[in-house]
C-alpha cells in the first residue's frame, strides 16, 4: 500500500549528495543544480499527494513501515522505521509543497551566487531531515531529524561565509537550539526509563507510545516532567519564550531560508512534535497550562517588538514568532487540530511574505547596487511607493498581509479563529489567554499593514538615483509568489467550521490522531458553550473588530498621517528605545546568561587549563629535563672514561658474587 | 710441577696487564693489543682449566673466542683505517663526538 514511502525522505538526500559532491566540478551549470534540486523536493511532493489521497480513501489511518533495526538494547528495540497518518500526512504536503516553491524561487533569487551548489545541497539535506522528523515513526528517529534541521538551519543562516554577523548568529542559533534539544533528549530517557522499568514497556514508538502512554498516569509527575522537558525541546526550536532570540538573528541567512527554515516548516516542528505526542501532554495539566500561557505571552511579546523594526524581514520572523506562539496557545488548550491547521495556512501565507520581501530586497539590492549606493536594502524606511514597480509581489504581500491580520473569509482568518475559540471555550481553556490572543490579533494587523504601507505605499523614499533601476523580479521568483498567495487565500476552506455552514474536513481527517487522548481525557468545548451560537458568533465579530481596528490604526499612523509616528516616539521617547531595542532581551540574557558562562569559559582557560592541566604536564617534564641536565654529564664521549666505567662495573659484579 | 694455580697466576697477570693497557694507552692500537691480550689470557684459563677438569668444553670455547677475535680485528683495524682517513690520527681522545 504505502511501500516507497521511505522514498519521500531519501530523494531529497540523493539530491543534496549529487548536488553536494558533483556540483562544484562537474555540473556547475546553475539551471541543472536547481532543476536537480527542486525535481527531488517536487518527486517526494508527488508521492505525498499521491499518499495523501490514498489515504483518504483508506479506511486504515496509521500505517507503520520498518526498513531496518537500529539499535536493540535489552528490551528496547529501535527501529528506522516510518509512520504515515493523518498528521504525517498534512505536515508531508505543507514540507515538500511549500519546499518544492521555495527552491524553484531559489532559482532566481540565488542566481549568481558563488555558492550556488552549496545553497541547493544544504536547502535538499535540509528538506530530507524534516522529512525524517515528520515521518520518523519513533522518538529516537525523529531527534535524527529534529538535529538534522538544526544543522542545516545552521548551516544555511551562515550561508555568506565571508559576513561575520552571519557566522555569529547561525552560532547563536545553534546554540539556543541545543538547550532545547538536551531537555527534548532528557524526556525521551526518563520517558522510556519510567514506561519501561515501572510498567513494563520498553518503546518509543509513537503508536504503542499513544496506546500504552495511559500507564504513567492521568496529571502525573514523572509525565509532567517528560512533557515539560519535551516542551523546552519545542521552545528551543519554534522560538518560544525563553529560546526564541535566535529567531530574529537568523533573518542573517539568504531570504529563501528564512521562507523555508524560519517561518514554514522547521520552527513549526515543535508545534508537530507536541501534536506527536498529544497523549502524553493531554495527561499533564499542569503541562498543558504552561503550553498555553508561554505560548500567549510570546505572541503578544514578539508582536510588541514587531511594531517599532525597520528592517522588513524582522518584521516578518517577530511576526513568526508571534504566530508561532498562537500555535503553541492552541496545543496548550488542546485544539491540537487547530494548531495543525494554523501551523498549515502560516506556511502559506508566511512562506509567500517571506518570499514576497525576499523578490522586494532583490530588486532593491539590484537597483542600490546599480547606482553604487551603500544603503541598506532590507530597511523599510528606504522603500515606499513600490507597489507600482513591483505589482505582482504588491497583490501577493498584500493577500497575505490581510490573511495574517484574520480578514474574514482568507485562511488565517479560519485557523485563527478557531484558536482563539478553543482558548475560550475549551475544557483546558482560559480566559486570560483568550484575551492575549484576541490582543496580539490586532497588534499583528498593524505591525503587518505598518510594515506593508512603509514597503509599498506612500512617498518614493528610495534614493533618487536608484529609484529607476527598480523592477518586478522575474518568473522564477514570481510564480511561487502567485501560487503561495492563492493558497494564503484559499488555504483556510478545508477546515471551515460547522458555525459558519463548513464541516471542517481537517478536524475530521486528523480525528484518528487527536480523537483519542481528548476523549479520554476530556478535552473539548465546554458543555455549556457547545451550542451558544451566540458566543460563538460574538468572540468572532470580536476578533474580526479587533482585527480590523489594527489596520486602522496602522492606515491612519501610516498611510494617511505619516508625520504621527515621529510625533509618536517623540511622546514616548523611553517606551519607543525599549521596544525598538527589543526590550533589551538579548542584553539581558549575555548579562545573566552568556557573560557569567563566558567568564566561567575563561577560569577554566586561563585559571585552570593554562595553570594547572598545562602546569602538571609542563611541570613535570621540567623535572626530568633538570634530573637530565645534571645526568647527562657522564656522557663525556671520552673512550677510556667508558672503559673505565666497564671495568669498575665488573669489578664490582666479581666482587658481589664472590663476596657473597 | 707446573700445576693449574700456576696458569691461572700466569693468565690473571696478563688479565690485569691487557686492562691496564686498554684504561691507559692513547693509541687505537695498542689498546687493541691490549684486548687481543685479556682475550688470550682468558684462553689460556680456558685451555688450563679444561685439562684439569678433563672436560674438552673449555677448548672447544677457546676456538669460538679466537675465531671472534679474528672478525672482530677485521672490523676493528677496518675501523681504524677509515678513522685515520678522516683524522690523521688514531687517538681515541680526539674520538668524543658522542657526547652531552
Amino acid at each position: 500500500m504505502y511501500n516507497y514511502l521511505w522514498l519521500i525522505p531519501i530523494m531529497p538526500l540523493i539530491g543534496c549528495i549529487v548536488n553536494g559532491l558533483l556540483g562544484k566540478k562537474f555540473i556547475k551549470n546553475e539551471k541543472a543544480i536547481g532543476a536537480i534540486a527542486t525535481l527531488a523536493v517536487f518527486s517526494s511532493f508527488l508521492l505525498s499527494v499521491k499518499y495523501f489521497f490514498q489515504l483518504l480513501g483508506d479506511p486504515v489511518k496509521t500505517h507503520q513501515q520498518v526498513v531496518f533495526s537500529w539499535m536493540s538494547v535489552g528490551d528496547l528495540q529501535i527501529d528506522w522505521g516510518f509512520l504515515f497518518d493523518p498528521l504525517t500526512a498534512i505536515m508531508l504536503l505543507v514540507v515538500t509543497g511549500v519546499g518544492s516553491l521555495i527552491h524553484l524561487y531559489s532559482i532566481g533569487y540565488m542566481h549568481g551566487d558563488p555558492g550556488y551548489y552549496r545553497f541547493f545541497s544544504y536547502l535538499n539535506l535540509f528538506v530530507f531531515a524534516m522529512l525524517m522528523l515528520v515521518t520518523g515513526n519513533n522518538a529516537m528517529v525523529m531527534f535524527v531529524g529534529w538535529e538534522g534541521v538544526g544543522l542545516c538551519s545552521y548551516l544555511l543562516i551562515g550561508f555568506y561565509i565571508d559576513k561575520k554577523s552571519a557566522g555569529d548568529a547561525a552560532k547563536k542559533a545553534f546554540v539556543v537550539n541545543r538547550i532545547g534539544d538536551f531537555g527534548f533528549l532528557l524526556g525521551v530517557f526518563l520517558l522510556f526509563w519510567t514506561l519501561g522499568s515501572e510498567h513494563g514497556v520498553w518503546t518509543l514508538n509513537f503508536v504503542d507510545l499513544a496506546h500504552h502512554g495511559h500507564v504513567l498516569g492521568f496529571g502525573g509527575t514523572v509525565v509532567t516532567i517528560v512533557t515539560l522537558c519535551f516542551f523546552l525541546g519545542a521552545t528551543g526550536k519554534s522560538a518560544q519564550i525563553p529560546l526564541y532570540t535566535w529567531l530574529p538573528d537568523a533573518m542573517e541567512g539568504p531570504t529563501p531560508v528564512s521562507a523555508l527554515i524560519h517561518a514554514a516548516t522547521m520552527v513549526t516542528a515543535g508545534v508537530y512534535m507536541i501534536g506527536r505526542m498529544n497523549v502524553l501532554f493531554a495527561m499533564s495539566p499542569t503541562t498543558m497550562m504552561t503550553v498555553a500561557i508561554v505560548g500567549a505571552m510570546t505572541a503578544i511579546f514578539a508582536a510588541s517588538i514587531g511594531f517599532a523594526q525597520n528592517d522588513i524581514k524582522r518584521v516578518l520572523a517577530y511576526s513568526t514568532v508571534s504566530q508561532l506562539g498562537y500555535m503553541f496557545m492552541a496545543m496548550g488548550v488542546g485544539a491540537f487540530t487547530a494548531g495543525i491547521f494554523h501551523l498549515m495556512t502560516h506556511a502559506f501565507f508566511k512562506a509567500c511574505l517571506f518570499l514576497g520581501s525576499g523578490s522586494v530586497i532583490h530588486s532593491m539590492h539590484h537597483a542600490l547596487h546599480h547606482a553604487h549606493l551603500d544603503d541598506d536594502a532590507q530597511d523599510m524606511r528606504n522603500m515606499g511607493g513600490l507597489r507600482k514597480k513591483m505589482p505582482i509581489t504588491f497583490i501577493t504581500f498584500a493577500v497575505s498581509c490581510l490573511a495574517i491580520s484574520g480578514v474574514p473569509g482568507l485562511s488565517a482568518f479560519f485557523s485563527k479563529d478557531e484558536i482563539l475559540w478553543w482558548t475560550f471555550g475549551s475544557t483546558r481553556g482560559m480566559w486570560y489567554v483568550w484575551a492575549i490572543g484576541a490582543v496580539a490579533a490586532g497588534m499583528t494587523a498593524f505591525y503587518m499593514f505598518r510594515c506593508l504601507y512603509m514597503t509599498f505605499y506612500g512617498k518614493e523614499k528610495t534614493d533618487a538615483r536608484a529609484k529607476d533601476h527598480i523592477h518586478e523580479s522575474p518568473l522564477v521568483i514570481t510564480i511561487p509568489l502567485m501560487v503561495l498567495g492563492l493558497l494564503a487565500v484559499v488555504g483556510g476552506y478545508i477546515g471551515v467550521p460547522a458555525i459558519l455552514g463548513g464541516s471542517n474536513h481537517i478536524h475530521h481527517f486528523l480525528e484518528p490522531v487527536f480523537g483519542h487522548a481528548s476523549e479520554i481525557y476530556h478535552i473539548g468545548i465546554k458543555e455549556a458553550m457547545h451550542h451558544n451560537h451566540a458566543l460563538e458568533y460574538g468572540l468572532m465579530a470580536l476578533s474580526i473588530a479587533i482585527a480590523f481596528l489594527g489596520i486602522a490604526v496602522a492606515s491612519v499612523m501610516y498611510l494617511m498621517k505619516p508625520e504621527l509616528p515621529a510625533k509618536f516616539t517623540k511622546m514616548f521617547p523611553k517606551f519607543h528605545r525599549l521596544v525598538f531595542n527589543k526590550w533589551y532581551i538579548d542584553e539581558l540574557y549575555d548579562a545573566i546568561v552568556v557573560n557569567p558562562v563566558k567568564a566561567f569559559g575563561t577560569f577554566c582557560w586561563r585559571g585552570f587549563d593554562v595553570k594547572v592541566i598545562d602546569g602538571v604536564v609542563n611541570g613535570v617534564a621540567k623535572l626530568v629535563g633538570l634530573c637530565s641536565a645534571g645526568l647527562r654529564h657522564t656522557q663525556t664521549g671520552l673512550f677510556h672514561n667508558y672503559a673505565l666505567a666497564m671495568v669498575l662495573g665488573m669489578v664490582v659484579m666479581v666482587a658481589v658474587f664472590v663476596l657473597r | 710441577m707446573i700445576s693449574v694455580y700456576h696458569y691461572m697466576t700466569i693468565a690473571a697477570i696478563l688479565f690485569a696487564m691487557g686492562t691496564y693497557g686498554v684504561l691507559t694507552r692513547k693509541n687505537a692500537i695498542v689498546i687493541f693489543m691490549c684486548i687481543e691480550l685479556m682475550l688470550n689470557s682468558v684462553n689460556l684459563t680456558f685451555i688450563a682449566l679444561s685439562r684439569h677438569l678433563n672436560n674438552m668444553d673449555g677448548q672447544i670455547f677457546v676456538f669460538f673466542v679466537m675465531t671472534v677475535a679474528a672478525a672482530e680485528a677485521a672490523v676493528g683495524l677496518a675501523l681504524m683505517i677509515s678513522f685515520f682517513r678522516n683524522r690523521e690520527s688514531i687517538d681515541v681522545e680526539e674520538i668524543d663526538l658522542l657526547k652531552w
